[in-house]
């Protein structure tokens, strides 16, 4: 397939996959401010929620301080942030249309039919907490629509393994984020387990990445910080996990490799990530440091990114 | 100016035979269940994302094209006769372009003036000598085609360019028939979808003869901002091959090749829908980010074919079309099936004369104009237009043409008191291959939604129709 098509495929993927989680983020925090303070502590949720969005920076070039207003803005429909949710569906409705040949109808469809309800519906941003609640559920729709039928209707073929690579690399680079600004509250260390202030902040983080069910049916245990980093780094059923995302990230790229007779650079990088997860205990990373190895993997992703881009998609 | 000929109804109010079923069922159906009808093909194609651009203007980047769900309806006998036509039609053209860029006995034989063919910015002198496989250089024409009494057909204009339209040929009638599946069981429609196999076996057929017996064929476009790249992937997609951009490609030893994945892919058929200045920046227009450097030394190595060939500019130029019926029967020695419109030539000086003297009555078009841009219809301007006009012949007579204002045919048509006659046109696709012209019995049917208008380009608000040819 062309290189363009495989781009833009992996891109319309990531953008969309993006969308979902900013506002998972969104509505995780938007919870977690609403507790009394005595439950959350003083600390800036919505800070926290630019850090792990990665726009702290564009942010404070406009904005004093961070609030609930201005940060759901920003994150939601500011044309001043280039991955504001807005911005993502306009970049994966603009790639699509790039695109269209490689694309399903029930795909096209479900990104135009969102990028006109964007004008029609929500041209104007959000004015209540009702209005943000119903928009974030939208945007959480469009990316399982989205995914559902790229699941359901695409052939399994390069094009489908391209955009598989995009949604990987991106929801490893979420995962990875949140841990990164929230891995002091996992520290073992700091014994204060079960405490109102962390428990409402493991909650969070495990919101965001739609874990929290999953975490009881998985560990049967009382929220334990050490178990919350063990599901969303090392376990692999859990889809956002940093195990799942390489066991996929390794079988697409596997399958792209099989059906053009050769391997490369990419295909050899994403089993590297893929193995040293494999052979990591959560002890032995809290002994190195958690921050470490977080941002060691939030690196080798990128770089991933790199490599595949280079590898074909130029 | 007379009233027009409708082509459903007859001047004593009988109802034409190919419209009978159609007025039966009109009758029946409440003009609620056809507003409703209405608003739901308007959503479809938002839905599907049919959509064109006008540009200049950035309120409306991406339009729709209002689709009226009043089909227009031809008989077979009638179709059976274009039909013959058209094929005369765009064989002459195409013996009329290889002559052009090789013998010239057409000029020769002085029945068209040479400096119009040599000092045409259109005519290609790139192309002299230059072969082109089959002799086939327009694989694609879209002859617009006007009614203005029972009897004849005229070509208003000849598109042997990159005529566009034909993907709401295929959309209308998907939807049409989504819609109105009753109305369809009452009548026998010829089927258009063929219309996407018939196009890539006629660009296959075309391949050089350096390709592989599984020749590529890709389709190029300017990018997702040209007003037409619905269009493009549309049929990229149908046909089943790339849809391509200038950068996508690369030119290797006079051979071209796409980018993808696995490395570079020849490429052997290339279906450009970029115009002729914006193909190759060393040979045209050197600004141009959308062509592919050295494509043209590819084109003349004969690597590869491009489809319509460079330089057909020149055959569907307004003024060369005022000489269309010698030109066929110079080539074919036969008298041609379809009417000229009358023309008159401003770059002669007795009918620029007699232009200027009847402004206020003519249409007066550009001779590279298209898209309806650029136009006067006297009876409907302004004075202040018409002066408008009149200088500019005066300055640039060799720049226009004139034609008397045709009373287009009309057809009923959906409008907000109800249906009222609205004025249309058709764009029927010619297909040529390497041994064969085809043509699916249908095409585009384009309507003047104003009423008295008689302009029906979606530029300046026209609309569409399906087109039904039916069967004996």
């Amino acid at each position: 397939m062309l290189s363009r098509t495989a781009e833009n495929l992996y891109w319309l993927a990531r953008y969309v996959e993006r969308a979902e989680y900013l506002a998972r983020t969104i509505e995780a925090t938007l919870r977690v401010t609403a507790l009394p303070n005595t439950y959350i502590g003083k600390t800036n949720e919505w800070d926290s929620a630019l850090l792990t969005a990665g726009v702290s920076a564009s942010f404070y070039e406009i904005y004093e301080e961070a609030d609930e207003q201005n940060v759901v803005e920003f994150l939601s429909f500011s044309p001043a942030n280039p991955s504001s949710i807005k911005n993502c569906i306009e970049n994966a409705r603009l790639n699509s249309r790039s695109v269209r040949t490689a694309l399903t109808s029930e795909m096209w469809d479900n990104i135009n039919s969102a990028w006109i309800d964007l004008q029609e519906v929500w041209g104007k941003g959000t004015k209540t907490r009702e209005e943000l609640a119903k928009f974030l559920r939208f945007v959480q729709e469009t990316s399982l629509r989205f995914d559902g039928s790229a699941y359901r209707t695409m052939l399994r073929n390069d094009a489908y393994w391209f955009s598989r690579l995009g949604l990987h690399l991106e929801r490893a680079d979420n995962t990875a984020r949140i841990l990164d600004v929230k891995y002091h509250v996992l520290l073992p260390e700091e014994e204060h387990v079960g405490g109102p202030l962390d428990y409402y902040q493991w909650t969070s983080i495990l919101r965001s990445v739609s874990a929290l069910t999953a975490y009881h049916w998985v560990y049967r245990e009382t929220l334990k910080p050490w178990l919350i980093a063990d599901l969303l780094i090392l376990n692999d059923s859990l889809p956002r996990s940093l195990a799942s995302c390489y066991g996929n990230l390794v079988r697409n790229l596997d399958q792209i490799g099989v059906a053009y007779g050769r391997q490369g650079a990419a295909q050899r990088h994403a089993r590297g990530v893929r193995n040293r997860l494999e052979h990591s205990h959560m002890d032995d990373i809290f002994q190195r440091g958690v921050h470490e190895f977080i941002q060691e993997f939030i690196l080798d992703n990128g770089r991933l990114g790199e490599i595949i881009t280079k590898q074909y998609l130029i | 100016m007379a009233v027009a000929f409708d082509e459903m109804n007859g001047p004593g109010g009988e109802i034409r035979p190919a419209y009978q079923e159609l007025s039966r069922w009109l009758k029946e159906t409440p003009a609620e269940a056809l507003e409703y009808r209405r608003q739901e093909a308007e959503l479809l194609f938002r839905r599907i994302g049919i959509t064109f651009a006008v540009y200049g203007d950035a309120e409306a980047q991406e339009r729709l094209i209002p689709f009226d769900v009043i089909p227009r309806i031809m008989a077979a006998k009638e179709w059976a006769i274009l039909e013959k036509g058209l094929k005369q039609r765009v064989r002459a053209l195409n013996m009329f372009l290889r002559d052009i860029y090789h013998g010239r006995d057409i000029l020769r034989a002085n029945i068209i003036p040479d400096d119009l063919i040599f000092q045409n910015p259109v005519f290609r002198p790139e192309m002299n000598g230059q072969h082109v496989p089959h002799d086939v250089y327009v694989h694609i024409a879209g002859i617009d085609i006007v009614r203005i009494d029972p009897e004849e057909f005229y070509v208003l204009e000849d598109n042997a360019r990159t005529p566009s339209g034909v993907s709401y040929m295929l959309e209308n009638r998907e939807i049409m028939m989504r819609l109105f599946p009753d109305l369809f069981a009452r009548h026998r429609v010829a089927p258009v979808e063929k219309y996407p196999d018939e196009l890539l076996s006629a660009l296959r057929s075309v391949a050089p003869l350096s390709a592989s017996s599984e020749p590529t064929v890709a389709l190029m476009t300017p990018g997702v901002y040209n007003s037409a790249y619905y269009e493009h992937s549309f049929l990229a997609d149908k046909l089943g091959i790339e849809l391509v951009e200038g950068r996508d490609l690369i030119v290797k030893n006079d051979e071209v090749f796409m980018r993808t994945t696995e490395g570079l892919k020849r490429v052997d058929v290339i279906y450009r829908r970029v115009d002729d200045d914006f193909l190759d920046p060393l040979t045209f227009r050197p600004d141009s980010a959308l062509g592919v450097p050295g494509l043209m030394s590819a084109y003349a190595a004969g690597n590869v074919t491009l489809a319509n060939a460079v330089g057909t500019g020149i055959a569907d130029d307004k003024a060369v079309y005022s000489y269309m019926p010698e030109v066929v029967k110079f080539y074919l020695g036969e008298e041609p099936i379809l009417k000229n419109v009358p023309t008159w030539r401003c770059r002669e000086p007795k009918d620029l004369a007699y232009v200027l003297d009847n402004l206020s009555e003519l249409v007066v078009k550009e001779v590279h104009g298209s898209g309806g841009y650029g136009m006067l219809i006297g009876p409907a301007a302004t004075k202040a237009t018409i002066e408008a006009f009149r200088d500019k012949l005066k300055r640039e007579p060799e720049g226009f043409i004139a034609q008397p204002t045709l009373a287009l045919s009309t057809c009923p048509t959906c409008v907000e008191s109800g249906l009222a006659p609205r004025h249309v046109d058709l764009r029927p696709f010619v297909l040529t291959g390497s041994n064969h012209v085809t043509i699916v019995p249908g095409g585009l049917t384009r309507v003047a939604l104003k009423e008295g208008s008689l302009v029906v380009n979606s530029s300046q608000g026209g609309g569409t129709k399906d087109t039904w040819i039916l069967d004996e």
